[in-house]
């Protein structure tokens, strides 16, 4: 009787973390990483983002953010747990296939990651011909998220001709050209003014309002407490706290 | 489709772009397909040394006087049907003694012996030419096995030591020749192979970023692989243009050496299929190195 009572009741709490599992866009079950036997950059974090939300994720710098991201996109592996994006878990995917997965996410590298070859256009125009859109899409696309972000004056200078800011805002074209599912940006505003932060805040939060999920990474406080959403805290690799309508305090 | 041609577009372009590299890699392909060129040539002029030398050496079987010619003729039917001779040819005792006059019309007292001695002092022989010289002591011991009553000598066994020692060396010069080749366009490919991933060494980060932003793995590595075969390509055609005047230049002096060796006429009848091989070497190394190169750097 009472083994029958555990084995029932077992099953359906598993069923019901499957259930959640199912409908977040994102779900970290008990990640860790480790990058070597001295440095936790993040330690035992469960975590379930649902579709069209808009998170940010702060705490101090070496806090975990933007391993956090690194391990959604499987930049990185995770030393333990699972990582599901959209009902899939990311570390089974075939590495061949690994494209597919990072098509649906947009990514605002902290470090830009722009190709050095290639002018801002280009940058932003190969996430495009690499997702096999045509040249018409292309043509159209292209010059209006450089507009967006500002920059459509100097789309034929190639990264070493570009400011750190406009480096940062040509990222955030690409990341934005293709429309992904989830946008995640890490510190996506460390290089540019006030009235640039303000602009692309309000640009990330427009995106989200048409249905896109948007995960920040950031420790500029004033920037959180201006989107007023949900604020994960992070601290040595732990998360601290998870408030809807957070604050960054700390 | 459409792919494809970004592909092909992308690696015209990083080839344009990457201007130095390119030009550093394709002038390190072009010594390699010059050493190959090299080669090439030095092999023909070696196998027309060879065959020459070869050509010189036969052997002789001589016929007593008074044995009747369809003996003979058996003898040489036997022979053509060995599968090492490559030629027989007949001299008869007439013949011999012509070519003999001939050679000594100057000198008088040699004819005046002849025409004392009133009679043909010279024997019929059937020369024979090996298809190697290696194979002359098995043609040798075929013919002294068969113990043929008309053959009174064979003049292998008089020059024995002679055509073993020549087709020994003829031997290790081929043999050696080909490590030698073997070995130089080893060398040549691997120093081409490592500039080739050493200039994709430098795009690793860009690769990473390709990844990272969501291009597939074929997507990346076709670019690549149309640059290494605008490398090998460049290389070619580049070699080929060098070695027109080089040939042209050094083939006089080498008909001087070896005057049945024509160089640039050797190069003129075998342009194409010589283009063919450097061609076909500059891109296989261009875009067999590219793939392995970039391979390593796709893992992520
Ligand atoms: N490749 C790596 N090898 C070893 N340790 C690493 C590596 N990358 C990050 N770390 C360590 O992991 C921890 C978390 O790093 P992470 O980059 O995630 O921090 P962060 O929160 O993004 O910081 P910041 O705000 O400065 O960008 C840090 O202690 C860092 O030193
Ligand atoms: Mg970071």
């Amino acid at each position: 009787m009472l083994s029958e009572s555990r084995a029932g009741e077992t099953s359906g709490f598993q069923n019901h973390v499957a259930e959640i599992k199912k409908r977040a866009m994102i779900f970290f079950d008990n990640v860790s990483k480790f990058y070597n036997h001295n440095s936790v950059a993040l330690k035992d974090v469960t975590l379930k983002i649902n579709p069209k939300e808009f998170v940010s994720v702060v705490g101090s710098s070496g806090a975990g953010k933007t391993t956090f991201l690194k391990l959604l996109i499987r930049e990185e592996e995770p030393s333990r747990g699972k990582i599901i994006f959209d009902g899939a878990e990311v570390g089974e995917l075939d590495r061949r296939r690994l494209h597919l997965l990072r098509r649906r996410i947009g990514t605002i590298f902290q470090d830009y990651k722009l190709l050095s070859s290639k002018t801002a256009y280009e940058n932003v125009a190969f996430a495009m011909e690499a997702s096999g859109k045509s040249d018409e899409e292309i043509d159209e696309d292209v010059p209006q998220s450089l507009e967006i972000v500002g920059l459509k004056d100097k789309m034929h200078n190639f990264p070493h001709q570009l400011s750190g800011g406009e480096k940062q805002r040509v990222a955030i074209a690409r990341a934005i050209v293709n429309r992904p599912d989830v946008i995640l940006a890490d510190e996506p505003t460390g290089n540019l003014d006030p009235i640039n932060t303000w602009e692309i805040i309000k640009l990330l939060q427009k995106i989200n309002e048409l249905g896109t999920t948007v995960v920040l990474a950031s420790h500029d406080k004033e920037v959180i407490n201006m989107i007023g959403k949900r604020v994960v805290v992070l601290d040595k690799g732990m998360v601290v706290s998870d408030k809807e309508n957070g604050k960054y305090l700390v | 489709m459409t792919t494809l041609k970004r592909i092909l577009k992308t690696g015209f372009l990083n080839f344009k772009r990457n201007g130095w590299l390119s030009a550093a890699t394709v002038m390190v392909m072009v010594l390699s397909l010059f050493v190959l060129g090299n080669l090439i040539f030095l092999s023909a002029f070696a196998s027309t040394i060879l065959a020459e030398f070869g050509s010189k050496i036969d052997v002789s079987v001589y016929f007593a006087s008074d044995a009747p010619e369809e003996n003979i003729f058996a003898v040489k039917k036997d022979l053509e049907s060995h599968p090492d001779v490559a030629q027989v040819q007949y001299v008869s005792r007439d013949e011999a003694l012509q070519v003999f006059r001939a050679r000594h019309k100057d000198e008088e007292l040699i004819g005046q012996a002849l025409e004392e001695l009133g009679e043909n002092p010279l024997q019929a022989s059937l020369n024979i030419r090996a298809k190697n010289p290696a194979q002359y002591a098995a043609i040798s011991e075929f013919l002294s096995g068969k113990k043929y009553p008309v053959i009174d000598k064979i003049n292998y066994f008089e020059n024995k030591l002679v055509i073993e020692r020549l087709s020994t060396i003829l031997n290790s010069v081929r043999g050696g020749g080909s490590v030698l080749v073997l070995v130089l366009s080893i060398i040549a490919i691997l120093v081409s192979v490592n500039t080739i991933r050493m200039a994709i060494y430098t795009m690793r980060e860009e690769i990473g970023i390709m990844r990272l932003v969501g291009a597939a793995r074929w997507f990346i590595r076709g670019p690549f692989l149309v640059s290494g075969v605008l490398y090998g390509a460049s290389a070619a055609i580049l070699t080929v243009l060098i070695f027109f005047p080089l040939v042209w230049l050094i083939s006089p002096r080498l008909i001087l050496l070896m005057p049945s060796f024509d160089l640039f006429q050797y190069f003129l009848m075998n342009l194409l299929e010589f283009s063919a091989i450097l061609f076909g070497t500059g891109i296989l190394i261009g875009v067999f190195s590219s793939f392995l190169a970039v391979r390593k750097y796709l893992d992520i």
